[in-house]
């Protein structure tokens, strides 16, 4: 929290640049996205730019594109929490979170594995709870996916209260004294193995827009992690998310609103959105640009030219074309909405995508991106980001070098840590032991 | 025997595993946070001395930190040493357990292994609340599978799987990318992993065969086998008894070494240091054992006594080396590293 006496703050994590989409992986600059040597640079620099945590996302099956592996992003990636554990041993304030699937794992072994990376790093282990939950992905599972929807947050808020139930069981004096959790979701008894970590409770993330994850994250969140990255969009949603935590006895300062953002720097603007579409055309490859044409109309168009007109029949409503990537809602109005762009400015397949997929939030000069950032947490459109660079591992690099500075000039941003603590950098309350 | 056979040393780490250790908590909470430096030194001893590997026990019975997280924590502050936490089957993931090995096999730069070890108790089994745990020649049974799924999924990334072929698009070549579609008796795994297959192909396989339930699953997967014996003829006769097991899984009898575990005092060690190099010495030129591992009493103490006089005295026979040759695990135990199991067969994904 501020001190309530200079401009708000602006909180900034790193987003390891793994698997996805925006991953410019052909660019000769980009590296491993699995040797532990890219891990360790980008947290490096995150640390050097004073950043409060670096961050890294989850995937449990590959994603499968017609019956066939995905074959055009970059995929493989280790396993989060061992990473993490690991980046401890070489930097010294960073907070270091991961994202862990709350639907595949059990409150037991999870729990002792955040508490256990809160204990190795001196207090820094965050835990992004996801839910997401299909059969596909839980064809890797002794469980299975069986989740419904409908449950998914169900489960997610008991395995988090559980979860803290754990955490709760040493008191801070270092004594161990029996747990006992019986709901609807799970039913565990007996002792937990780690003494109560330096955070008392490692911070908890939730990513997800939908209004079940936002009243998850209001309930039970410290940080949440959205995709809103216009003023307008993330306003309305600061607001509504802020609004929500008087409900459950929690002040706004309690729940941090981080969008993932992209960013290009240039010398000039100019410069700089000259990049960005550089960038975008890379990302949008011929290839990649049929495979999202056929993630909206869920039908094999690979005979369609990625530099010709879109196609004039209906998407499948009903289709299991891709698998492992969160659906679209309503196909047929993407489509519709596609078509009229198209026709409206005479755009080829490929000039679509990349005209309705960009998610490229801050382009320009480092003045002008330090001056949008800073924009944002002003006038309450957010708390801070998660940056996503879309260069692994270096892509980090210019941000920390040179718009850093120009934010820690404006008075928004730290210019040494004050505490040892992802918490502290974070300015959220110690949680209240509940013996 | 003329032929000199290569003697490989490696001890545990987890304090409170050896007798006079248990009264002390090894976790009050002043303390816990100085877990991570603890064990950087101790393993730096352990560097420093040459040894193979070290364990790091654990259970969800016992306090203590989770033992892989341990060692992953002391990965990028040691070079060579490798690095084999007790890894639970029981109640876990298959498929977790499998990409967590792996990435430890990534962040130590080839020096992973694993310690497959169950959960017997009910206790443990309330931690959890799934299910009961099954019997314990049932739950060796599942642990069997476990390392079997893993080495699939190990595999289901063939080494050169990664093409980033910027002409064609693709980043990865899909035919090297394969489901495993494992069906065990009590999980079934799709695959591949999410994890590009580890630097040594497969981290090392350590299996502790003191217990007989242990002995066919050790046989059948692992790389070490741990074996408690009182005295050279019957460590020599379990040695054998795992090897002509192994032989019967199909599996090349060269490629498992059986090293003594010892519980060390060496305080209270009869001759101390000395004594243990003599008997180290005589039960591995013998041929009983191919190395021994050190349980030390009291880490902090024992270890150090261990490195600095036992494996010396062994150094001057010439019996161990006095630096590291490879850098991999597997390289250390003179293991080969195996090539993927799907990459002969052309198997489609
Ligand atoms: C910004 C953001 C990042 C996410 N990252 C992951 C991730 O790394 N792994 C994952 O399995 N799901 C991830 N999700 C998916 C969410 O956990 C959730 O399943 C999905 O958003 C649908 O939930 P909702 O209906 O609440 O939006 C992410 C979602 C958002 C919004």
């Amino acid at each position: 929290m501020s001190t309530g006496t200079g401009p708000k703050q602006v909180h900034l994590a790193a987003h390891f640049p793994g698997v996805n989409s925006t991953t410019v992986w052909a660019d000769p600059r980009s590296g491993s996205q699995i040797d532990f040597s890219s891990f360790e640079h980008l947290a490096r620099t995150a640390e050097r730019g004073l950043f409060d945590f670096f961050f890294l996302a989850e995937g449990l099956r590959l994603r499968e594109h017609n019956g066939r592996i995905h074959d055009l992003d970059v995929v493989g990636r280790p396993e989060s929490i061992t990473v993490l554990n690991a980046l401890a041993a070489v930097t010294d304030r960073l907070g270091l979170a991961g994202t862990v699937n709350a639907t595949f794992n059990e409150p037991y072994e999870l729990a002792r594995r955040l508490a256990s990376l809160d204990h190795l790093s001196g207090g820094r282990a965050a835990w992004n709870v996801v839910t997401s939950s299909d059969a596909f992905t839980g064809e890797n599972f002794r469980r299975g996916g069986y989740l419904d929807r409908a449950d998914r947050y169900t489960r997610a808020a008991e395995f988090l209260a559980t979860a803290r139930e754990l955490w709760d069981s040493w008191t801070p004096e270092g004594r161990q004294r029996p747990f006992a959790h019986h709901g609807p979701q799970f039913g565990i008894e007996g002792e937990f193995t780690v003494p109560r970590s330096p955070q008392g409770h490692p911070v908890v993330i939730q990513a997800g827009d939908s209004a079940e994850g936002r009243e998850f994250a209001a309930s039970a969140a410290d940080v949440i992690f959205t995709r809103h990255s216009t003023l307008e969009a993330g306003r309305e949603f600061y607001a509504d998310v802020k609004g929500r935590l008087a409900r459950y006895g929690r002040e706004p300062g309690d729940l941090k609103i981080m969008p993932g953002v992209t960013y290009v720097l240039g010398d000039t603007d100019a410069e700089a959105q000259e990049l960005a579409a550089e960038i975008r055309r890379q990302q949008v490859s011929p290839q990649n640009a049929i495979l999202a044409l056929e993630q909206v109309w869920g039908r094999d168009l690979s005979g369609y030219d990625p530099d010709g007109p879109l196609p004039d029949i209906d998407p499948d409503p009903e289709s299991t074309l891709v698998q492992g990537r969160v659906r679209i809602a309503d196909p047929v109005a993407v489509a519709r909405k596609w078509r009229a762009l198209s026709e409206a400015k005479g755009l080829s397949i490929r000039q679509t995508v990349i005209e309705t997929s960009g998610r490229q939030s801050f382009v320009g000069s480092p003045g002008t991106v330090a001056a949008a950032l800073a924009e944002f947490v002003a006038t309450d459109a957010a708390d801070g980001f998660i940056l996503v660079p879309h260069l692994t591992p270096g892509g980090l690099d210019g941000f920390v070098d040179r718009v850093v500075p120009l934010l820690q000039e404006r008075g928004v941003f730290r210019t040494e840590y004050s505490g040892t603590t992802l918490r502290s950098h974070l300015g959220l309350p110690e949680p209240v032991w509940k013996g | 025997m003329p032929r000199t056979r290569t003697l490989h040393l490696a001890a545990e780490l987890a304090p409170g595993t050896g007798p006079s250790a248990s009264a002390a908590d090894p976790l009050a909470a002043s303390s816990a946070g100085t877990a991570a430096a603890r064990t950087v030194a101790l393993a730096r001893l352990a560097e420093a001395a040459g040894l193979d590997f070290l364990t790091h026990d654990d259970s969800f019975a016992r306090p203590g930190l989770d033992a892989l997280a341990v060692l992953a924590r002391v990965a990028p502050e040691t070079r060579s040493v490798g690095l084999v936490p007790t890894v639970t089957t029981t109640h876990t993931e298959p498929f977790h357990v499998q990409a967590a090995v792996a990435t430890l096999d990534w962040v130590s730069r080839g020096r992973a292994g694993w310690r497959i070890a169950v959960s017997p108790s009910g206790a443990e089994a309330r931690l959890f609340g799934r299910r009961p745990a099954p019997p314990t020649a049932a739950l060796w049974q599942e642990a069997g599978e476990v390392a079997e799924v893993s080495r699939k999924l190990w595999d289901s990334w063939e080494d050169d799987a990664e093409i980033r072929d910027v002409a064609t698009g693709r980043f990865v070549d899909r035919r090297k990318l394969h489901h495993v579609n494992f069906q065990g008796a009590t999980f079934s795994v799709k695959g591949p992993s999410i994890v590009p297959r580890p630097p040594q192909g497969h981290p090392v396989t350590v299996v502790d065969a003191t217990r007989p339930a242990a002995r066919d699953t050790a046989a059948h997967h692992a790389d070490v086998a741990l074996i408690r014996a009182s005295s050279a003829e019957e460590a020599a006769a379990l040695r054998a008894e795992l090897l002509q097991g192994a032989r019967a899984h199909g599996r090349d009898p060269g490629q498992l070494r059986v090293l003594l575990s010892a519980t060390v005092d060496l305080d209270a060690y009869e001759g101390g240091p000395g004594a243990l190099a003599e008997l180290i010495a005589g039960w591995h030129g013998g041929g009983a054992i191919d190395g021994f591992h050190l349980v030390p009493a009291v880490p902090e103490r024992d270890l150090d006594r261990f490195a600095s006089d036992t494996v010396t005295r062994l150094r001057d026979r010439g019996l161990f080396r006095t630096a590291y040759e490879g850098g991999t695990l597997r390289d250390h135990l003179g293991l080969t590293r195996p090539v993927s199991q799907y990459a002969t067969t052309g198997a489609h994904a």
